[in-house]
């Protein structure tokens, strides 16, 4: 790299850069282009471009310039049991930048019953004093309630929030019915925002975790033999079941299995509008190290829903990642110390979830997907960068090389190898899930807002520089099918004559509501059944033979009004 | 034909020249049965004189159908079905069923045994055919698990249903069902599911509802079919989770069969489905009919399918073997009844004929287009039923010390469909104007002669019990031997000796009362961040770094999935 005029102090507060001779690679195409920065924004691109004396420069040639990342899924402030994760908003952006994304979504969680709104502005402190990178948050509902309703349109107008996750696991804690379920992707389709869905059976968690601990298994393996593949695979189908009945796109986060990677798969191949996002740590590794005897080792491992035992699942994520059937990637980054997972050293269900993958995130997907050639360069960035641009709506200010775009840029190095390490990481664990991975594909250096934070493998970060992306509601990505589908999908039920036939008088005994549940199988003595009315059959009245629409054959036309991702809500969007 | 007085009830009868059709062969023999039993199978038989003799030219003799699903006292709003145990078993037998299973339903609140007695002493006194009965299970508790015992260990009982729909009245939560699945696999019971999601039918109904749709029609539109299949592979995810066998009853779409066929095929589950007459036989696009009363009639849970393809595409994976038994379903109301909803489609009584139109429908639809052949007709209209529900060799087939439950079988005879004709006393049918080629020439049941072109002689109460065993082989062999060989097993490691992070003495996530109105938030304790420093090293080289990755220590599992520990025995 060479330098015209300033020399490279710690932190280079130039606001101007041309970076020459690389390739620019998006989500649609690469070309080789010089690309001049301004303000923190992309002011042009070409060839012989004409910029300011002065100006630093730095030579891509021989590499990559591409979108900086965009972790869409972080926990850098995730409360457990009066504890944070080791990583806050600090070390953890740092060591998002280190690796190549500039941008992070950490998932804002409440203490269930609490306001959304509050833990908004205790969140939103917290990263703009801390954060090192651009952010935006998620919010987490922990407890549904109809008054939540306010909050959440207060979000949305005000707070730039557009997308909220529901939890159908952790049960008596943050899970939720499947009424409930219906209700919030109700609102929010109505409210265009985005339905993230932390997908796992809770009620069979719970019970499977109770025999597990009943039966004496105290480790690590616990959670994942409480957590099997299947309890994923099925909350992820009944989210699709339940979002195709209220017509609201869904996004499922933390996708661990191959079964339930192909559930999202098929839903797509229907017509339905979803997403799912492997993470690095489903991409990278997987569940064997629950086995391990070393305690420590084993708990690092553990995550909800858990890594997969099958050793074939990272490639088989991958593949799909390639192919488009899954389309965004996060690191579900939530750090906590050994010491700190050791509060569940002797009860499995106690220990605090989360692993590392903020940093490895670029580099394991190059490895695994670009340098085996299951994926493209152009591939690459849309996974790691575009798409998630388009579906949180900010693109393309995100994940884009254009001009008047943000200058988030990586230059890219996808000779470079690394071994990933718990010596070298950023991270404060002492920890890496990934330890000892030899990963091809590395960023050389890296440019948030125009400056350069990474370079020659020295990090030049300072606290709160990172800023507060606000989004606005209804993605063109995620919401331009779903309006249509509105549109078209209005239920009509048939107009008839008024029935005037003979009704059975319904006598004023138990109607069949729900009793007040008496503790035991109380013995009522039988109510004696009413004789069954038998003369009705004798009504004059006879639908047998001919009717008078028999003539009329069936009309498939009429019979289903809705479209192939399913049937709509009648309020229309607009 | 020889015999002019039809109401001889003859205990002796020998049935020449017909060709007997097993689940596992055909072949011809004659037939000899005396006391009910079939005492003789062969050529030439040797029979006391004067015995009553059936020639059957060549025409098939097949094991009795049994019919696995039918409700012939369903209660609804103080009502009940217009055709109860004496209607009903009549029309089975009409139609070549020999052998029902009925469904006792008590109300939440009542005693699973008063209720079971119930029916019993009813059946008792009206059925015309063997019969035996389910139990539901309409609400789970504690106190239910002792009466399961009982109806398990001295009724005579080994199948029960439980229920993921109906709301707030027999709906159960997955925790629920977990726990009935686990206690029923103890008792070695058959666990039957009426698989849709209950939540999200209660929200499409009020959606609809509010809509101002009222008629039938808000019926299939407040259960479309990815509701079925959704609960119907829950059901298979928690039952595969217990180790436990399940049996879905009534499947009505295309989806819901799929989701069956796949988990049989992926060997993780011990699953059976059921199609039904009305599903077998027809769609759901009659409830778009202009005629109120056509439409409702109609009207069942889960619905049919308004997808037209759906009848073929049931009978296929019947005929392969992905679904292995028939039900009817039978559940009547008269037009009257059904019309107790006629302002509101959430009202009108569930249920469809279909009791004396299974073996023809199955035949026609099946059978006569060359999907399935004779053998596997009888085992999907009778022989699997009596195996799962452990009837079988009693029941379900053709051979010396079976039940002599016997239909003569006519493959070419056709038959329409109407309600002129029919022996239920509904004056609908919703299989109106069907033409069916297939039907029963005579039908013996217990030995007798009971339905002979047509005509019946039947009096009330011929019908006996048959009570169950628990365990039923074909359904628990493989059961057994997932529990022994998916025993759980911890990893043994050595006492974690490392630092361990203190926890501030704040409530564990317990859940707080719920605050309508927002609290403020209660501000986070400051993270303490000097955890890190602990020199405590997991990076780098481990002691089992040499091992490589035991792919046999991963998974304690079979393909099957993992056991419960209390084991079978």
């Amino acid at each position: 790299m060479s330098y015209q005029g300033k020399k490279n102090i710690p932190r280079i507060t130039s606001d101007r850069l041309v970076i020459k001779g690389g390739k620019i690679v998006n989500d649609d195409q690469s070309f080789y282009a010089d690309i001049y920065v301004e303000d923190g924004i992309i002011k042009q691109i070409g060839e012989n471009l004409i910029v300011p004396g002065g100006v630093k420069t730095i030579n891509a040639s021989s590499y990559m310039v591409i979108p900086g990342g965009i972790d869409v899924n972080t926990n850098l402030h995730m409360p457990y049991m009066g504890m944070t994760p080791a990583d806050d908003f600090y070390n953890g952006t740092k060591a998002a930048l280190a690796g190549g994304t500039t941008m992070i979504m950490d998932h804002v969680l409440p203490e269930p019953g609490s306001s959304l709104l509050a833990a908004y502005d205790q969140w939103r402190e917290l990263a703009d004093t801390k954060a090192c990178c651009d952010y935006s948050l998620h919010l987490d509902i922990t407890r549904w309630h109809e008054s939540l309703r306010e909050e959440i349109e207060a979000l949305i107008k005000d707070k730039g929030v557009n997308s909220f996750l529901v939890f159908m696991a952790y049960k008596d804690k943050y899970q939720c019915t499947d009424s409930q379920v219906y209700e919030m992707f109700s609102i929010m389709r109505e409210l265009g925002a985005i339905a993230l869905v932390h997908a796992e059976n809770g009620d069979i968690i719970e019970e499977e975790q109770k025999r597990l601990l009943e039966f004496g298994i105290t480790g690590p393996e616990g959670h994942v033999l409480s957590r099997p593949e299947e309890v994923e695979t099925e909350a992820v189908y009944r989210a699709i079941t339940i979002a195709k009945q209220a017509n609201c796109p869904i996004y499922i986060t933390k996708v661990m299995s191959k079964d339930a990677a192909d559930v999202i798969a098929q839903a797509r191949r229907k017509g339905m509008v979803i997403y799912g996002e492997p993470i690095a740590a489903s991409l990278g590794t997987d569940g064997s190290h629950y086995w391990s005897k070393n305690w420590a080792k084993a708990a690092a491992f553990v995550m909800s829903p858990p890594l997969s035992p099958d050793s074939s699942t990272p490639d088989y994520l991958n593949s799909l990642l390639s192919c488009g059937d899954l389309q965004v990637t996060g690191s579900a980054h939530c750090t906590f110390t050994t010491a700190q997972k050791a509060v569940g050293k002797d009860n499995f269900t106690l220990i605090p979830e989360g692993g590392n993958g903020v940093e490895e995130r670029m580099s394991i997907i190059w490895d695994k997907s670009v340098a085996t050639g299951k994926m493209d360069e152009n591939e690459f960035v849309a996974v790691t960068s575009t798409n998630a641009a388009k579906i949180f709506n900010f693109y393309p200010r995100k994940g884009r090389v254009a001009v008047g775009c943000d200058a988030d840029l990586v230059i890219w190095n996808p000779k470079g190898t690394k071994i990933i390490s718990a010596k070298s990481h950023i991270s404060v664990v002492e920890y890496n899930i990934f330890e000892g991975m030899e990963c091809r594909g590395a960023p050389v250096v890296v440019i948030s807002q125009g400056k350069i934070v990474l370079e020659e493998g020295n990090l030049h970060v300072t606290e709160g520089t990172g800023r507060f992306i606000p989004r606005k509601t209804f993605s063109d990505y995620v919401y331009k099918r779903i309006k249509a589908r509105n549109w078209m999908a209005e239920v009509r039920g048939v107009p008839r004559g008024i029935y005037d036939g003979p009704v059975h008088d319904v006598t004023s005994t138990t109607k069949a509501v729900p009793s007040t549940p008496s503790s035991r199988g109380s013995v009522c003595p039988g109510k004696a059944q009413m004789v069954p009315v038998r003369n009705l059959h004798q009504s004059g009245f006879t639908l047998s033979g001919t009717q008078m629409d028999d003539h009329i054959p069936r009309r498939t036309a009429q019979r289903i009004m809705a479209p192939p991702g399913g049937r709509s809500n009648i309020n229309s969007l607009s | 034909l020889s015999h002019p007085l039809h109401t001889q009830l003859s205990d002796r009868l020998h049935i020449k020249g017909g060709r007997i059709v097993n689940d596992d062969q055909s072949f011809y023999a004659d037939v000899y049965l005396e006391d009910g039993l079939i005492k003789q199978i062969g050529e030439n038989l040797i029979v006391p004189g004067g015995v009553k003799t059936i020639e059957s030219h060549g025409r098939m003799v097949i094991p009795g159908g049994i019919d696995v699903n039918t409700y012939l006292q369903k209660p609804y709003h103080g009502t009940t079905t217009v055709d109860d145990f004496y209607q009903g078993t009549k029309a089975a037998l009409a139609g070549g069923t020999t052998m029902i299973i009925d469904h006792v339903v008590p109300e939440p609140n009542q005693s699973l045994l008063t209720v079971f007695e119930k029916w019993h002493e009813a059946a008792d006194n009206k059925s015309c055919c063997d019969y035996s009965l389910h139990v539901d299970i309409t609400r789970w508790h504690e106190g239910v698990k002792e009466e399961l015992e009982v109806l398990v260990q001295d009724k005579g009982i080994n199948s029960f249903q439980v229920y993921m729909a109906y709301k707030d009245l027999y709906q159960m939560t997955d925790s629920q069902i977990y726990e009935a699945f686990t206690f029923l696999k103890g008792l070695g019971a058959v666990v039957q599911v009426h698989a849709e999601n209950g939540d999200l039918i209660a929200q499409e109904q009020n959606k609809i509802l509010s809509m101002g749709i009222t008629g039938p029609e808000g019926h299939a539109l407040s259960r479309p079919e990815e509701l079925e299949s959704e609960a119907v592979f829950r059901a298979i995810t928690i039952a595969n989770q217990v180790n436990c066998p399940v049996y879905i009853s009534k499947v009505m779409s295309k989806s819901a069969a799929d989701i069956i066929a796949q988990a049989r095929k992926r060997g993780e589950s011990v699953a059976f489905g059921e199609p039904i007459t009305a599903s077998l036989g027809t769609d759901g696009s009659h409830y778009w009919s202009k005629n109120w009363a056509k439409a409702a009639a109609f009207v069942t849970s889960p619905p049919l399918s308004p997808d037209p393809t759906t009848p073929d595409h049931l009978n296929a994976l019947l005929a392969c073997g992905d679904l292995q038994v028939t039900g009817s379903a039978h559940c009547a109301y008269s037009t009257a009844q059904k019309a107790i909803g006629k302002d509101n489609f959430t009202l009108i009584p569930e249920g469809t004929n279909g009791i004396e139109e299974r073996m023809s429908i199955v035949w026609d639809k099946a059978v006569a287009v060359g999907k399935m052949d004779e053998n596997q007709f009888v085992a999907v209209t009778s022989t699997n039923a009596a195996k799962i529900f452990n009837l079988y060799p009693r029941k379900g087939r053709i051979a010396v010390g079976s039940d002599a439950d016997i239909v003569i079988w006519d493959p070419d005879k056709t038959n329409t469909i109407s309600a002129k004709m029919q022996k239920s006393a509904l004056e609908y049918n919703i299989f109106e104007g069907m033409e069916c080629r297939g039907s029963p020439l005579i039908v013996i049941s217990q030995g007798k002669i009971v339905s002979e072109d047509g005509n019946l002689h039947v009096h009330q109460g011929m019908g006996r019990f048959i009570p169950r065993k628990p365990f039923p082989e074909y359904v628990y062999q493989r059961i057994k031997t997932r529990n022994r060989v998916m025993a759980l097993q911890g990893v043994s490691r050595g006492m974690y000796d490392g630092p361990v992070h203190e926890i501030p003495a704040t409530p564990k996530y317990t859940t707080p009362a719920p605050s309508a109105k927002s609290s403020p938030a209660k501000n986070q304790p400051p993270p303490i961040r000097n955890l890190h420093q602990s020199n405590f090293s997991l990076s780098g080289a481990q002691i089992d770094d040499n091992i490589p990755r035991r792919s046999g220590h991963r998974i304690v599992a079979p393909p099957g999935g993992r056991s419960n520990i209390t084991s079978l025995g």
